[in-house]
């Protein structure tokens, strides 16, 4: 990768960050932990990996994401308005009433928005759709899903797992944010999924290992699915909850709680001076 | 003794035949043989896709599908699909409004012998309960057919009931025309309106023979959409017979029964008896028995449309 891109994607994910952290602190609530943790993996799908034209969000032939751990949704929402869906003022409006930014991704409401999700381990079926869709008309959009570790206790996320294999969806990568924390504690001790790697290589996955808060990572990892033909790859990707914010890093407590006026100062302070 | 046939047969059919015609796609969860969508894989294997024995997924990835403009028959028993699957059919199809038609077999308690676990007698409720979510449930094969047909020309969620047991052919094809949300009356009458839905009209066809052999005069109407309900028609009825009876292969809780009475009770309050299941589970038992059983007879039509009849002012 070459510095001027590393720079554009350190720049961007900045940007989101500072997005994330706007609109939950003006809602007062939402989900800012494992919404800094995906950042960066927004970041490059939108900047560098999918063919996405913000002025024509609906075109049949463009790439998908569907963000199957939806409650991170002012991450995607910060992306969106970085890549031009719509104005980043809006989102100062998240979760209020009369904003097409809702709490969880509504995809008949929000530009850019290609899947409605929310319940956990429903997105990456509907993800599983539209690569069979793309499959049935000889289309060779491809087609991402961001899940969460926690995420990966539901046992739809195994059906569409089995799926995918079965009908050897390679225009599919699933997007594992290992983040290691869920509401009620470490996924380890709540109810421990792990390990990952071994069970979607039982599944029949291409299995990749990357580090999602290093660029050159993410970037490897993306071509390394690309490349793979006849089955679906999944990028289990090793972040920090909070990620960019040192009092909300790794700390569980910022699963699903917003910052108060102080602590958004501090918060905004920290991203800004990380470049 | 009129033709029977299974809308299960029908709902194949019916897929099969609008394949010739139709871009779409067609999902089932290992039950193909049962569901008959395996009449339409037979025909066109490129467009089927059996998911297995995971409903929830099915209809997600039927959801999936449709965000890409491709209308999307989804097919499995009613238990799993408005019971297993209620969550996904709420949130991945519904609320984004997509182009899903969910075909659901074996509904009601004419499943037979598999017993209480696979006699769902609530989906109607359930489904009623969604926003935006068209439910409709056809009578006979002619019917059925005419349902899927209009359901695949239907821009949004449809949820579709047929039922495993062959039942009567009510209708006439060349006369019959498929409206959507109006109510069909079949038989006209002054001193009662007996309301029937799928499996039990051609009981309430019956009924009304007997009580006009009794010198009563029944008005009977098929109700092929359970929402959304014929207002119109339901106001008509209580203005018009003073009084309703409705009859369904369902939990007299959440299905006809309850959308009728809504109606009436917010416009025109008249007396209103509902024949269906009275909240119990199903059980195992050749049909005939099962049905006289829980009081799904054309005798507790006739029953009950008695009792409405006198319970008028």
């Amino acid at each position: 990768m070459d510095n001027a891109k590393l720079q554009m994607l350190k720049e961007t994910a900045k940007n989101i960050r500072l997005g994330i952290l706007e609109g939950v602190h003006a809602a007062a609530s939402g989900h800012p932990g494992g919404s800094l943790s995906i950042a960066d993996i927004m970041t490059y799908l939108y900047f560098s990996e999918m063919n996405v034209n913000p002025a024509d969000p609906k075109n049949p032939d463009r790439d998908r994401l569907v963000l199957s751990k939806g409650h991170t949704a002012p991450a995607l929402y910060a992306a969106l308005a970085e890549k031009g869906f719509f104005s980043k003022d809006e989102l100062k409006n998240l979760r209020q009433v009369g904003s097409f930014l809702q709490g969880h991704p509504d995809m008949k409401g929000t530009p850019g928005v290609d899947m409605t999700t929310g319940s956990l381990g429903l997105g990456v079926s509907a993800a599983c759709g539209m690569a069979l869709a793309a499959k049935i008309d000889g289309k060779d959009y491809r087609t991402y899903a961001i899940l969460g570790d926690g995420e990966s206790q539901e046992g739809q996320v195994w059906e569409a797992a089995m799926f995918a294999a079965h009908y050897k969806l390679d225009n599919l990568c699933f997007i594992l944010d290992l983040n290691g924390l869920q509401i009620d504690g470490k996924i380890t001790e709540v109810m421990n999924p792990t390990p990952h790697d071994k069970k979607f290589e039982g599944f029949g996955f291409n299995v990749i290992l990357a580090n999602a808060h290093d660029f050159e990572s993410i970037e490897a990892a993306f071509a390394a699915a690309r490349a793979c033909k006849g089955k679906p790859s999944v990028i289990i990707a090793n972040s920090v909850k909070g990620k960019g914010v040192s009092f909300m890093e790794d700390q569980v407590g910022w699963h699903g709680s917003a910052p108060n006026d102080e602590q958004y100062e501090q918060a905004v302070a920290e991203i800004k001076a990380s470049l | 003794m009129a033709q029977k046939i299974a809308t299960r047969e029908s709902y194949g059919n019916a897929l099969a035949a609008l394949g010739e015609k139709y871009d779409f796609v067609v999902l089932d969860a290992d039950l193909a043989a049962a569901t008959k969508t395996g009449i339409f894989k037979k025909k066109f294997p490129e467009r089927f896709f059996d998911c297995g024995i995971a409903e929830g997924n099915m209809m997600t990835v039927a959801a999936g599908i449709a965000t890409t403009g491709k209308p999307v028959f989804a097919s499995t028993f009613a238990m799993f699909a408005a019971g297993r699957a209620f969550e996904q059919v709420r949130n991945s199809i519904a609320y984004p409004h997509l182009n899903v038609k969910i075909g659901a077999t074996h509904a009601g308690i004419t499943v037979g012998e598999d017993g209480a676990t696979h006699q769902c007698l609530e989906d109607l409720g359930v489904m009623r309960t969604i926003p935006g979510m068209v439910v409709l449930n056809p009578a006979d094969d002619v019917e059925a057919r005419a349902c899927v047909e209009w359901a695949l020309n239907y821009v949004g969620p449809v949820y579709i009931r047929f039922g495993r047991l062959a039942v009567p052919v009510v209708f006439d094809e060349a006369d019959y025309k498929f409206e959507f949300g109006k109510n069909l009356t079949v038989r006209e009458g002054t001193d009662v309106t007996i309301m029937a839905t799928g499996t039990m009209l051609y009981m309430a066809i019956e009924a009304a023979e007997k009580l006009a052999e009794e010198g009563i005069s029944a008005r009977v109407t098929n109700v092929h959409t359970i929402k959304p309900i014929d207002k119109e028609d339901v106001i008509e009825a209580a203005k018009t017979t003073g009084c309703i009876v409705t009859a369904e292969e369902h939990n007299i809780f959440g299905g006809l029964g309850s959308a009728v009475a809504e109606v009436v009770c917010e416009n025109c309050p008249v007396p209103v008896l509902r024949v269906g299941v009275e909240d119990k589970f199903g059980k195992s038992g050749k049909v005939p028995a099962l049905l006289e059983a829980y009081g799904l007879t054309t005798e507790n039509i006739v029953a009950k449309a008695k009792a409405a009849i006198a319970a008028k002012k």
